[in-house]
């Protein structure tokens, strides 16, 4: 089942595509400029020992972003069946 | 062969994409290195010779983009626009081709003559990845060159490219690429608006300007009010598009710019770039999965911390023994060679003393910028900011602050002087400058033996635990003051920590000495003159005006009455009969000490020297009670005579401007204890922390040589009613937060600017005398150390 969530809500090493950002300003294009675009497959790679910032593979490099940016992406995973 | 005219290029590209090892290899050691004006962001260019042309490359600081948010893409971006160089080489890692992209994908909108660079083929090719590059060459419509900078392979062929293209003498030719009908409509129109107007210049493309005006560029919005009516219609139709673009596809078109540019990337590398599918981790990733594991990635951390720390201090010791061998050899060889005065007190204590204090931080600050480029060049130094961000960002700092605050003494003992310039690796500048404001309260090596010498003397029982207590109490008015600058001075937008994780590399040793040394070099250069004229003006201050006649009259009667009254002594007098017989004494003592009998009793040259003058020659028959008196009483002279010197230099020291002023301080530091005397060696301690003991030593008039007078000066401290240890708390509060030392000073002048300087005085200074006087006044309420 395909469900879109917030990309901080995401489990270590889970996959999903990116469908909407909805930050603005330098964030946004912060984000945006580093290959966070619609579309884009993404990978969770982990999170710093304090559970943030999180490290997202994206592309063919590995990103860092804090919760609070991370949770202005919305991607689509599939959720396993309950 | 002929020099065919100078071409200059400019070397863009991502960070980590291998720009600088590009320019080192073009390069080498012929590298310039300044500072754009009024930022901090570095200008490293470099001239060579290829195939006879003159080929001026300049490196641009390392960008993801050329949109107006940062300093770096602000510089970048001027350059290229205003300094129009020949040809931009941009610097494309191969392996991570979408985002690297990006940017070649907005020089070619600029128009630029542009040379792609496809660096880190190797690394491409390892994971799979093949590029096709003579397709990408005709979809990008510049030369492309594949290349592996690091072994140096294909920089020729890149040169060969850049000229060959430069003798074309191409003009601008932007690309245009498409963003939608909506868009690309307002974009037309706005850029046939700016082609009307006569007061806009022609150095910007106008589809290029008119797109920066949708992106919403600061920059690029405030030219427009050069012609206040086009401007005006132009403003207005970014008004409409964008509320059009919000209503339609509910995002800005600074948004929707960029995810057509990537689509349009997407379109390019489906056609050129074929990926072997496969899911398994690199290397690096497997790296990461114990470096930035949640219980060993700290613990390792903090051992990568201790050994940055433990490697500086031990790497540099030997050369700064050496330096200081070297300065106290030479610092002897001036007091032999020339007759005491001012003039020799300014060479040794001036001008020598001064050059120590630059040339003395030289190791220390190059085994620190070594350690530093092995942490960035292999990419170590982002996880550190990954892992401690969610810490740091609490008081306004950034992960990499913690090296810069380990470095000036977060373990006790290190140096404030590479700390600040530790602050460099800090893209942020608020959070920099917070940095740099906060590393001097550290407990840097000088504060130490002060800390040492008061701790001895009223903490005898605790000393390790109250030594500890110091480094906690440092850590924690760093990071609280960093607080307070963030929350006011200092205080802005958090920047958004969007960084890239680097893939670990293995640092070149050129990469990593050229590093080291640019640094260096800069330090050198830019604090050494500045900080050799303070130490000529501070030792101005302790030495003028001197002592007046009547008192330097006072100390030569005490010192000849005290003389006559030895000659005087029964049986002296046959044997000494003036004071230049009391000086050849002297001098055949350390003629005896020199020889082989110096080795054993101390007083046997004594003893020979009173033996050989009184004409005996048999020890045996010639000692008898009445050499012995003559012994004795030399050396009673001795010590009365260091004393009547230490009281004279201690009443000289009272009467320069340094003194004076330690006196007026009084009506201030009163409230903590302070008498003009330790005001003195605080002034002192302004040059140079080490310097307030040796000051403190003088004020209190105490003779003895540098190894015992941290011994004494306990002695006498303890034994001082005026003295206990709330006192003694109170100083090391002080010293511990009081004003940063020149050298330090300088190195803030060097990254930021004189004001920031200034503040360092003024904020330091304060945070220092209302924590010593909270100290000092809390423990008097309660009752404590009186």
């Amino acid at each position: 089942m395909k469900k879109v969530i917030n990309m901080r809500q995401m489990q270590d090493d889970q996959e999903g595509i990116i469908r909407k950002i909805s930050a603005s300003g330098q964030m946004g294009k912060r984000i945006r400029e580093m290959g966070l675009v619609p579309d884009t497959p993404i990978q969770i790679r982990g999170r710093a020992p304090l559970k943030d910032p999180v490290a997202v593979k994206v592309r063919d490099f590995v990103l860092t972003l804090r919760n609070d940016e991370a949770s202005h992406i919305m991607v689509e995973v599939d959720m396993p069946e309950r | 062969m002929t020099l065919s005219g100078s071409i200059t290029i400019a070397l863009t590209g991502n960070p980590n994409s291998g720009k600088t090892t590009v320019f080192n290899a073009m390069t080498g050691a012929r590298q310039h290195i300044a500072n754009y004006p009024g930022v901090t962001v570095e200008k490293k260019s470099g001239k060579i010779i290829h195939k006879g042309h003159e080929v001026n490359v300049v490196d641009l600081p390392g960008t993801y983009s050329l949109t107006a948010y940062s300093v770096e893409e602000i510089v970048a971006r001027d350059f290229l626009i205003n300094e129009r160089p020949d040809v931009v080489v941009d610097i494309v890692d191969g392996s991570n081709l979408d985002r690297n992209l990006y940017l070649a994908v907005q020089i070619r909108e600029l128009g630029i003559p542009l040379v792609v660079a496809l660096n880190m083929m190797d690394v491409a090719e390892s994971r799979g990845t093949a590029v096709d590059c003579k397709r990408l060459s005709e979809l990008l419509e510049v030369p492309v060159v594949p290349m592996v900078a690091r072994s140096k392979v294909g920089i020729q062929e890149l040169l060969d490219k850049v000229i060959e293209l430069a003798q074309t003498r191409p003009g601008w030719k932007p690309a245009t690429i498409s963003y939608g009908s909506d868009i690309d409509i307002s974009l037309d129109k706005i850029a046939a608006l700016i082609e009307q107007s006569e007061v806009y210049d022609r150095k910007y493309p106008a589809r290029w300007r008119a797109l920066k005006c949708l992106e919403g560029d600061n920059q690029m919005i405030s030219l427009l009010k050069r012609d206040p009516v086009i401007g005006l219609r132009i403003e207005e139709i970014c008004k409409v598009t964008t509320r059009h673009i919000i209503d339609t596809l509910g995002d800005e078109p600074e948004a929707i710019i960029t995810d057509y540019r990537y689509g349009y990337i997407a379109a390019v590398t489906r056609n050129t770039v074929k990926r072997r599918i496969e899911s398994r981790l690199d290397l690096s990733d497997k790296i990461d999965k114990v470096l930035t594991n949640r219980f060993f990635g700290p613990i390792i951390m903090m051992g990568i911390f201790y050994a940055i720390y433990a490697f500086t201090f031990w790497a540099s010791e030997e050369p700064m023994n050496w330096l200081e061998t070297f300065f106290s050899y030479t610092k002897d060889m001036v007091n032999s060679f020339m007759p005491e005065g001012v003039l020799q007190s300014l060479i040794v204590s001036g001008i020598i003393d001064g050059l120590g204090g630059v040339l003395g931080f030289v190791p220390l600050i190059m085994c620190m910028f070594f350690a530093i480029a092995i942490l960035e060049d292999s990419g170590y130094m982002a996880r550190m900011a990954y892992m401690l961000d969610r810490v740091m960002r609490w008081f306004g700092l950034h992960g990499n602050s913690v090296m810069a605050m380990i470095v000036s003494g977060g373990i006790s003992g290190g140096c404030a002087v590479p700390g600040v310039l530790a602050t460099r690796t800090l893209m942020d500048p608020k959070e920099r400058i917070a940095t740099l404001l906060v590393v001097p309260f550290m407990n840097c090596g000088a504060k130490l033996p002060v800390f040492a010498m008061l701790i001895a003397a009223f903490f005898s029982n605790n000393q390790t635990r109250v030594m500890f207590l110091l480094t906690i109490l440092a850590w924690a008015f760093a990071l609280l003051s960093a607080k307070l600058l963030r929350s006011t001075v200092l205080r802005g937008p958090k920047t958004p920590f969007v960084m890239e994780l680097p893939p670990y590399r293995l640092p070149t040793l050129q990469g990593l000495l050229i590093h080291t040394w640019e640094r260096t070099a800069q330090y050198v250069k830019k604090a050494g003159t500045v900080i050799l004229g303070f130490s000529i003006l501070l030792w101005a201050a302790m030495t003028f005006p001197g002592l007046p006649q009547e008192k330097e009259d006072f100390f030569k009667r005490a010192r000849s009455d005290r003389i006559n009254v030895f000659l005087k002594e029964e049986g002296v007098d046959a044997y000494l009969k003036d004071e230049d017989s009391l000086k050849r004494l002297e001098v055949l003592i350390s003629e005896i000490k020199a020889s082989k009998f110096g080795q054993g009793d101390p007083l046997l040259p004594l003893a020979m020297a009173v033996l050989r003058i009184t004409g005996g020659s048999n020890p045996e028959r010639d000692i008898g009670p009445q050499l012995e008196g003559i012994a004795t009483g030399f050396l009673r002279l001795r010590i009365d005579l260091k004393s009547i010197e230490a009281e004279k230099r201690q009443n000289a020291l009272g009467h320069t401007v340094a003194g004076r002023l330690g006196r007026l301080l009084e009506h201030i530091t009163k409230p903590l204890g302070f008498d003009y005397r330790v005001n003195i060696s605080l002034i002192g301690g302004f040059a140079a922390k080490e310097v307030i003991l040796s000051t403190l030593g003088t004020a209190y008039s105490l003779s003895d040589s540098e190894q015992e007078l941290e011994y004494s000066l306990q002695e006498r401290l303890r034994n001082d009613p005026g003295w206990n240890p709330l006192k003694a708390i109170t100083l090391i509060v002080f010293v511990m937060l009081y004003v940063p030392c020149m050298a330090t000073l300088m190195s803030i002048r060097k990254e930021t600017s004189w004001m920031w300087v200034g503040f360092s005085l003024v904020f330091n200074l304060t945070v220092a005398y209302l924590v010593a006087m909270i100290c000092s006044q809390a423990g008097r309420i309660l009752g404590l150390g009186v």
